[in-house]
């Protein structure tokens, strides 16, 4: 669906970014994710033909990006560092303007507009909105205008950033079923975030930028498999501790870390020694872990000069370079 | 594309105050000399105004003649300056050009709009002057000299000053000539409208765009009541922006009025060119 090789855009001296290698596949759900200005949207615009890349290749359903782009736009529903509407029209307006702004016909044409509209608008919850002008809208009714938008042409592709700003965790939620039933239908969606807990709850895949760089790029499903460690807690922990003795990594008050892949075994020997367990599972690394492993802070930190980019950034880099360009 | 960029223009109350007031300035003018009869001395004030006392039918040149140093490079510039800036200050920009709107294709639809626009505000101020002149001023046969006009009771003076017979124009030659006076108009805006549209794509300011075009026609200007500056008057926009004024002589005189139109011409081309040269090939990040 996106295939990037070696995708650079540098802004005069500054490396927006650098050597990206994005694999979208049809059907996807992609999380891409990375700190404040780490190169996402300028990524998302480079992909719709805004920007032009400075050296790399890009390919969208097949179509090189940007001399092939306006073939596929058509069916790549956008929304880009925040909604954008005409403040004096109504809702209704702004979709019809932007809509008969490029050319169409047949099921998608100027017949089919005021039904299109009136779905998409009921499809992210403003079906019953009045005429007022945009500028009268909430922040959460905007980015809701700016979906509708997205949405009002049946993409094959979607390319969100940033979907659920301004929205409240009802909106939030219920953006959320709304992407998913879309991607069931058969929609890629393909979402930019800073939010890892949109991500962590929507996607299938993801990839890591930081500083202009994909650090990581594989299945949601894989990077949160077991790690092979249980994580148990007990009031009894000394005595775990030293029933388990030789197999406890770490030990954090009455939480400790065994080096055993099945929690279930690890259960069973500790009840059959009589030991009283709270809470016992497989270890898993969360996406926030993953992302502070992986990322340095973003660029909206600024340390004093001789320490860029903040310390724990810098020493964490250093250790997982390695891993980044697996 | 062309289409949608007109609706946008009409549905915006901006376009139609502005042309109120562009018609608005030179009723105001009009009142105050029909009330008054105190007209501006022949060869002061804006041109042909001290003939209209007599001849209301002259007043649409008259009043073009009020509007076009200021009101409307202003209203043109504003309007120009927007096409692209503007859509790029409200974010519309790249989600028209995702939609997608090839760039090319959207700034001639922003061309087309700009000349419309400004077609549509000179031609609003000779109707409206027009309409105030035949009621507060009258209707009298125009004569024209090779100096330039004159009207009705004002001739007998003229004449004898002047000692060159006039020639009466029928209405119908006022019509032609003021529309000759409104195209010479129109082109000498479309090349402000130019200077701003070509700035309004180096900027996501509309403001800036429109005020680096005005900015432009005060140095020009400047520059072409400025002896010293003599070698290159010949080349400035606004040198022959008066020019138009031959149209209203016997015979009429062609010579600044052909400059005037070149010198547009290639300001709109050179112009046009660059802003769709950098247009096209520049990186949205509005």
């Amino acid at each position: 669906m996106i295939t990037t090789r070696a995708l650079t855009k540098r802004y005069g001296r500054v490396v927006a970014v650098d050597h990206v290698d994005l694999d979208v596949r049809d059907g996807d759900r992609y999380g891409f994710l990375g700190p404040n200005g780490s190169g996402k949207t300028t990524v998302v615009r480079l992909l719709l033909g805004l920007v032009y890349a400075t050296s790399g290749e890009i390919e969208v359903m097949g179509r090189p990006v940007p001399s092939r782009v306006a073939e596929v736009l058509p069916w790549i529903g956008a929304l880009v560092e925040g909604p954008s509407c005409y403040g004096h029209l109504s809702g209704r307006a702004n979709l019809a303007l932007l809509d008969a702004a490029g050319k169409a016909r047949g099921p998608l044409g100027r017949r089919t507009r005021r039904r299109r509209i009136a779905e998409a608008l009921d499809r992210v919850g403003l079906a019953g909105v009045d005429n007022r002008p945009v500028k009268k809208y909430s922040l959460g009714m905007r980015q809701r205008l700016g979906l509708a938008a997205a949405l009002l042409r049946s993409p094959r592709l979607l390319v969100l950033d940033e979907p659920t700003n301004g929205l409240d965790p009802q909106g939030i939620r219920e953006i959320r079923d709304l992407l998913g039933e879309l991607n069931r239908a058969g929609t890629t969606v393909f979402l930019s975030s800073h939010q890892l807990a949109e991500v962590e709850q929507l996607c299938t895949r993801v990839g890591i930028v930081d500083r202009g760089r994909l650090v990581l790029q594989q299945d949601l499903g894989e990077l949160r498999a077991p790690t092979g460690r249980v994580v148990v807690r007990t009031p009894d922990a000394d005595r775990a501790a030293a029933l388990l003795d030789g197999r406890v990594e770490q030990r954090d008050g009455d939480r400790l870390l065994v080096a055993e892949a099945e929690p279930a075994a690890v259960n069973a020997r500790l009840v059959a020694a009589g030991l009283r367990v709270a809470e016992i599972g497989p270890e898993r690394r969360s996406l926030e872990e993953l992302m502070l492993s992986v990322t340095g802070s973003g660029s909206d930190r600024i340390d004093p000069a001789g320490r860029a980019g903040g310390a724990r950034g810098a020493a964490l880099r250093g250790a997982d370079d390695g891993r980044g360009e697996q | 594309m062309i289409r949608v960029e007109l609706v946008k223009l009409v549905r915006r109350p901006r376009s139609w105050v502005s042309i109120a007031l562009l018609c608005g300035l030179p009723v105001l003018v009009a009142v105050f000399v029909a009330v008054t009869h105190i007209a501006p001395p022949p060869g002061q004030g804006p041109a042909l105004l001290s003939a209209v006392l007599s001849n209301g039918s002259l007043y649409p040149a008259a009043a073009l003649a009020i509007v076009l140093p200021i009101f409307l490079p202003v209203a043109v510039a504003v309007v120009a300056g927007d096409s692209i800036a503007g859509e790029a200050g409200s974010g519309m920009l790249r989600y028209l050009l995702a939609r997608p709107v090839g760039r090319t294709r959207l700034l001639v639809a922003k061309l087309v709009a700009l000349v419309l626009y400004t077609l549509t505000a000179v031609v609003a101020v000779a109707v409206t002057s027009y309409i105030a002149g035949r009621a507060l001023f009258g209707v009298q046969p125009v004569t024209v000299t090779s100096h330039g006009v004159t009207s009705g009771p004002a001739i007998a003076a003229n004449v004898a000053a002047t000692s060159l017979s006039g020639t009466s124009l029928t209405p119908g030659d006022v019509l032609i000539r003021t529309v000759g006076a409104i195209a010479f108009i129109g082109v000498s805006m479309l090349g402000v409208g130019a200077i701003a549209l070509f700035l309004s794509t180096l900027t996501d300011s509309a403001l800036g765009a429109a005020l680096g075009a005005l900015a432009a026609l005060v140095t020009s200007e400047v520059l072409v009541t400025l002896n010293a500056a003599a070698s290159v008057s010949p080349y400035l926009p606004t040198r022959y922006w008066l020019a138009w004024v031959d149209f209203f002589r016997q015979p009429v005189l062609w010579r600044s009025i052909d400059r005037g139109f070149a010198v547009q011409g290639v300001y709109v081309v050179v112009l046009l060119a660059a802003a769709w040269a950098n247009f096209a090939t520049k990186d949205i990040t509005s």
